[in-house]
């Protein structure tokens, strides 16, 4: 049984209000039985200075993220992850973090490729959570062990590979780095390291819109007639469109693609979690440089 | 004399399980000690450490050819902050020769590469070489 699902204004006007709790929500909902809350930050050491009641811990780095082979981790070990969690697969985890939950919907992500159910985002995450003067704690939570089944990870559906980003020339892509990663003057986030791809620029045909253009002030997502404007008016997205998003490594990109496919209701929606610390070492790819999309097709052979 | 050698703090770490190793990090990050007030007013001073994820600062000041650390980083990143203590504790205090000669490799023996990611330590390897740069300069 999934917990009841949070009846506010402004999540209804979105394609699946159900993926998207208010602080307000979560706070007289904390406790119940059958939800974990998960938080999952940038820094590793965050949820240890303080973190919300009963909430447990998920590292994107050390816990999702396979320590060899550049992939998350298998089907095994996020299995176990899971258990270690006190999630079943019927639960309902309510994941939330730093940076306007740019981890959390990473996370949020990588949990959907295992396929579990029902998963809810923190609507403007930890910063808002803080900023409202709601409780936190530096207790960490032991909760019981579960037995989380072993589930294959569908790659196919959320996710893109760099082949699938070659077939994929001619319809819509977004690009959610900065403007000055977009446009080749850097290949991180200002105020970022570079971090080590060979080339700067952009996939050529991708749209430029940073990830913090689907956010208020507060961290939140924005309306749903905001959002269009954004991706719709702005972007040129049309309604049924197949598209990519992409960033960096695959984190920002995912809080973008939580916008498209669940708020704006995409059902094509892919993350190229690879993205710019791959194709931009890539071998004989084409990049675009400069603030125009470019095309694609006439860089292809 | 600072207040920890390199040997000293690889065997703290390296004796502890994964879990405590990242305790250990945080008690470092809570006692980073504050920028004093004439660096507060003075930012430009402080040389940004790009390749931390998160904003830090740092500052070397040589006095009677010894060498004094300062660091300002936010309170919301409290890995870069524990990085930033455990080199202010083995090298606060230090001759500039003794700075020069701590070597490059100690991020990557403290054990930590497990507990945070391999990522995450070339913030504190930034850190050491930006230190021992403008140690090197002042000699």
């Amino acid at each position: 049984m999934p917990v009841e699902f949070e009846k506010n204004t402004k999540f209804a006007e979105y394609a699946n209000p159900e993926v998207l709790v208010s602080t307000e929500w979560l706070q007289a909902n904390l406790g119940q039985a059958g939800m974990v809350v998960v938080e999952s930050d940038e820094d590793v050491l965050l949820y240890e200075v303080g973190h919300i009641p009963g909430a447990v811990k998920i590292d994107w780095h050390t816990d999702l993220n396979d320590p060899i082979t550049r992939d998350y981790v298998s089907d095994s070990a996020f299995a176990e992850l899971l258990s270690r969690k006190g999630i079943s697969r019927d639960t309902t985890v309510v994941i939330y973090g730093d940076k306007a939950n740019w981890w959390a919907s990473y996370a949020l992500w990588v949990f959907k490729l295992f396929g579990h159910s029902d998963v809810r985002l923190l609507d403007g995450g930890r910063d808002k959570w803080i900023a409202e003067g709601r409780a936190f704690t530096k207790e960490a939570p032991s909760p019981a062990k579960t037995n989380y089944p072993v589930i294959a990870r569908d790659d196919s559906t959320l996710r893109a590979f760099r082949d699938d980003v070659l077939s994929h020339f001619g319809n819509p892509m977004i690009d959610v780095r900065s403007p000055e990663e977009y446009s080749g003057e850097r290949t991180s986030a200002p105020a970022y390291p570079e971090e080590g791809a060979l080339r700067a620029g952009h996939i050529p045909g991708a749209a430029s819109v940073p990830w913090g253009k689907a956010v208020s002030e507060d961290g939140s997502y924005k309306s749903r007639a905001d959002l269009e404007k954004v991706y719709l008016e702005g972007a040129g997205l049309k309604p049924g469109d197949n598209v990519i998003a992409y960033c960096r490594i695959g984190e920002r990109s995912s809080h973008t693609w939580f916008a498209l496919n669940y708020l704006l209701g995409f059902e094509n929606v892919r993350n190229y979690d690879g993205s710019w610390t791959e194709w931009g070492s890539l071998v004989g790819v084409p990049i675009a440089r400069g603030v125009e999309p470019g095309h694609a097709k006439a860089l292809i052979k | 004399m600072a207040l920890e050698t390199e040997a000293t703090l690889i065997e703290d770490f390296n004796s502890l399980g994964i879990q405590d190793r990242l305790n250990l990090l945080l008690e470092f990050s809570e006692k980073l000690p504050e920028l004093p007030t004439r660096y507060l007013e003075h930012p430009d001073l402080l040389e940004r450490v790009e390749e931390c994820q998160s904003p830090i600062f740092l500052f070397v000041e040589v006095v009677e050819g010894k060498v004094f650390l300062f660091f300002s980083a936010p309170q919301e990143s409290p890995t870069t902050r524990g990085f930033a203590s455990i080199l202010f504790s083995l090298m606060n205090g230090l001759t500039l020769d003794e700075v020069i000669a701590i070597d490059d490799d100690f991020p990557s023996k403290i054990g930590l590469s497990e507990a945070v990611s391999p990522l995450r330590m070339r913030g504190m390897r930034g850190m050491l070489a930006r230190i021992k740069r403008q140690a090197q300069e002042k000699r």
